[in-house]
C-alpha cells in the first residue's frame, strides 16, 4: 500500500470516527429528551421563572445542541480535514 | 372576533400574483441558462454555500411546519413543540454522513452514490421505487393541504386551487429546471423567514418583547399544563419511532439530497448544511412564539372554528395583529410555500424516472445528451400530471400521516442503503437492494396496519401493529437485512471498487483525473 493510500485511509477513518461520534452525541441528546417528555412530564412542566417550563428550555436547547454539533464538525472539517485533504492531493501530483 | 378567512382577500391575491410575476421572470431568466441535462438537474453546479442553505431551508420548511407546527402548539401548547425539534434533528445528521459524500460520489440523484460501486441496473430500479414511493406521499400531502388552504385563504375553489399550483410549479420546472427551482425556494425561504419573523415580532410588541411573558400568559390563561407534556407522547415507544423516522428520513428525502448536487464543490455542501441548519432552527424557535401567540392572542376556540386541525392559527394570527393586509401577506407566502416545495418534488421525480430508470436502466448508462435532455422534461410533464391527479383524486380524504409515511420510508428505504455503500465495504447489490425494498415494503404494510390508518382513518377499534410510525421497526430491520445478505452474496468487484470510491469521496471527482 502507498503512502498515499495509508494517508487517505488514516483521513478516511478518522473522518468516520468523528461523523459516528457526533451522530451519537445527537441521538442521544434528542432521543433523552424524548424520553423526558415521555417518562417525566411533572418534571418538565416545573416553572423554573414564570413562564420558562424546563420542557420549553430543554426543547430549546436541543435546537441550540444541533448548532453547536455543526459548529463542532465544520471547524474540525475547515483546519484538519480540508489540510489533509490538500495534503493527499499534492502527494498525487 | 370576526375574520375575513374564507372570502377572497385582495392584498393576499395581489401578494400572491406579485410572487407568481417575479418567481416566472426567474423562471424565464434561468430558462435561457438551463441548456444541458447538468443545468436542468444541477443547476450547472454554481450554487453558493449561502444560496443552497436558503433553498435547503426552503425545501425543508413546507406549509405543513408553517401552518401545521403553528397550529399544534396553540391548540396543545409544549406536545406542538415536540414536531419542531424532531424536523431540525435530522439536519446534523445530513451533515455528518450524507452532504459531502453525495457531492463528491454523486451526479443527479442519491441513487448515483447507493449504485457508485454495485451493478447499476438492480440498484437503480430499487432506488426508484424508493424515491417515488417517498416524492409521491409527500406530493398528496402538499397538494391536498394546497387545496384546502387555498380555499380556506382565497375563497377559491379546491380542483382550481390544484391546478393552478399544478401548472405554475410545471413551468418552474420544465422551463427553468433546477436553477428556476432553486431561486424560486430562495425567495420563499427568505419571505417566510421574513414574514414568520415580522409576525413574531408583531406579537412581542404586546409582551415589551419578553417570549417568557407571553409564555406566562398563556400559562396564565389556559392553565400551567399548556407549558407542560400532554398526551401527544403517551407511549415512549411511539415517540422514540416517530423521533427516528424523523432523523434520518431529513437524511433520505430525494429533494433534499439532489440539492447537494447543484454546490461546485464538497466544502461548499458543507457550508451549505450549517447555513440551512441555523435558518431551520431559528423558524422552528419562531414557531414557539407563533404557536403561543395564537393562543392567547386569537384563542383556541376561535382557530378551531375555523378549521379542526388548527392550520388557520398563523393567518388568524397575522389578521389579529396586523389587519387584513398582513393576513393577504401571509397567506400569500403559505402560498407560495407550497408551489416551492412541489416544484423540488416533482424535479428530484422526474430525476428518478429520467435519470435512474430511463438513462441508466433502460438506456444502460448510455444515451446522448439531448435525448436525456428531452426525457427529463417528459418526465416532469409527466410528475405534474400526476401531482394535479393525485391532488383531485384525494380530495377529502385524510392525508395527514402521509408526510409522515414519507418520512419512514425515506429513513427505511433510502437512508441505510445510502449510509451502508458508503462506509461498509462488504455491501453488495443484493444487500443494497434487498434493504431499499424491504424497507420500502415493510414501511408501507406496517403503516397500513398502525393505528394511524387503521384507527384514524379507517375507524377500526384496534390495529394489529402498535407504534403510529413504524421507524423503530423498520429502520433497524432495513439495516439487518442489507447487512445479511450482503454476507450472504459476496460480491467482489463491490469490495474490490471500495478504495477507489474512498479516493473519490475524499478528494473529489477531479481527482479522479490524477
Amino acid at each position: 500500500m502507498s503512502e498515499r493510500q495509508r494517508a487517505l485511509e488514516a483521513l478516511a477513518a478518522a473522518q468516520w470516527k468523528l461523523a459516528l461520534r457526533l451522530t451519537t452525541a445527537m441521538m442521544a441528546i434528542y432521543f433523552g429528551f424524548i424520553l423526558l417528555v415521555a417518562w417525566a412530564k411533572p418534571l418538565l412542566g416545573q416553572q423554573l421563572v414564570p413562564g420558562l417550563s424546563l420542557g420549553i428550555l430543554l426543547g430549546a436547547l436541543v435546537i441550540v445542541a444541533a448548532w453547536v454539533l455543526i459548529r463542532v464538525y465544520v471547524r474540525w472539517a475547515n483546519s484538519h480535514y480540508d489540510s489533509a485533504v490538500a495534503r493527499i492531493r499534492e502527494s498525487g501530483r | 372576533m370576526t375574520s375575513s378567512l374564507g372570502s377572497p382577500n385582495v392584498a393576499a391575491i395581489l401578494f400572491f400574483l406579485l410572487f407568481v410575476s417575479v418567481t416566472l421572470v426567474i423562471t424565464y431568466w434561468a430558462a435561457r441558462r438551463t441548456r444541458s441535462t447538468e443545468h436542468f438537474y444541477a443547476a450547472g453546479r454554481s450554487v453558493t454555500g449561502l444560496q443552497n442553505g436558503l433553498a435547503l431551508a426552503g425545501d425543508y420548511m413546507s406549509a405543513a411546519s408553517f401552518l401545521g407546527i403553528a397550529g399544534l402548539v396553540a391548540l396543545s401548547g409544549f406536545d406542538g413543540l415536540i414536531y419542531s425539534i424532531g424536523f431540525l434533528v435530522g439536519w446534523p445528521v445530513v451533515m455528518f454522513l450524507i452532504a459531502e459524500p453525495l457531492r463528491n460520489l454523486g451526479r443527479y440523484t442519491f441513487a448515483d452514490v447507493v449504485a457508485y460501486r454495485l451493478r447499476q441496473t438492480p440498484v437503480r430500479i430499487a432506488a426508484a421505487i424508493g424515491t417515488l414511493a417517498v416524492v409521491t406521499f409527500y406530493l398528496i400531502a402538499q397538494m391536498v393541504g394546497a387545496g384546502n388552504l387555498i380555499r380556506l385563504l382565497f375563497g377559491l375553489q379546491y380542483e382550481w386551487a390544484i391546478v393552478i399550483v399544478g401548472a405554475v410549479m410545471m413551468a418552474y420546472v420544465l422551463f427553468g429546471g433546477m436553477l428556476a427551482t432553486t431561486w424560486v425556494q430562495i425567495v420563499k425561504a427568505v419571505l417566510l423567514l421574513g414574514g414568520a419573523f415580522l409576525l413574531a415580532i408583531m406579537v412581542l410588541l404586546r409582551f415589551s418583547l419578553n417570549p417568557l411573558a407571553l409564555f406566562a400568559s398563556a400559562a396564565e390563561q389556559f392553565g400551567a399544563r399548556v407549558l407542560a407534556p400532554g398526551q401527544l407522547v403517551a407511549d415512549p415507544l411511539d415517540a422514540l419511532s416517530l423521533g427516528l423516522a424523523l432523523m434520518l428520513g431529513t437524511a433520505g428525502l430525494p429533494h433534499i439530497l439532489m440539492r447537494f448536487y447543484t454546490v461546485p464543490d464538497a466544502k461548499t455542501a458543507r457550508t451549505s448544511v450549517s447555513y440551512a441548519t441555523a435558518f431551520i432552527g431559528f423558524f422552528y424557535l419562531l414557531t414557539f412564539i407563533l404557536g403561543f401567540g395564537a393562543m392567547v392572542i386569537v384563542g383556541p376556540d376561535a382557530i378551531k372554528a375555523v378549521d379542526k386541525g388548527g392550520n388557520m392559527a398563523a393567518p388568524l394570527l397575522a389578521e389579529a395583529v396586523g389587519g387584513e393586509g398582513f393576513l393577504g401577506f401571509i397567506a400569500a407566502v403559505a402560498f407560495a410555500t407550497i408551489l416551492a416545495v412541489v416544484a423540488g418534488l416533482t424535479l428530484s421525480g422526474a430525476a428518478a424516472l429520467s435519470h435512474d430508470l430511463w438513462v441508466n436502466v433502460v438506456r444502460g448508462g448510455h444515451a446522448p445528451e439531448h435525448e436525456q435532455f428531452v426525457v427529463a422534461r417528459i418526465a416532469t410533464v409527466l410528475g405534474g400530471v400526476a401531482s394535479i391527479a393525485l391532488g383531485i383524486v384525494f380530495k377529502g380524504q385524510n392525508v395527514a400521516y402521509m408526510v409522515g409515511l414519507a418520512f419512514a420510508i425515506a429513513a427505511s428505504a433510502n437512508f441505510p442503503a445510502l449510509v451502508l455503500s458508503v462506509f461498509w465495504r462488504p455491501f453488495t447489490t443484493r444487500g443494497a437492494q434487498a434493504s431499499m425494498i424491504v424497507g420500502t415494503l415493510s414501511a408501507l404494510l406496517l403503516i397500513f396496519l398502525s393505528p394511524t390508518i387503521q384507527v384514524s382513518v379507517l375507524g377500526r377499534a384496534s390495529a394489529p401493529f402498535p407504534l403510529r410510525n413504524p421507524g423503530l421497526v423498520t429502520i433497524p430491520l432495513s439495516f439487518v437485512v442489507g447487512i445479511v445478505v450482503s454476507l450472504l452474496t459476496k460480491e467482489s468487484e463491490a469490495g474490490e471498487r471500495f478504495p477507489s470510491m474512498q479516493h473519490r469521496l475524499h478528494l473529489g471527482p477531479e481527482a479522479d483525473q490524477a
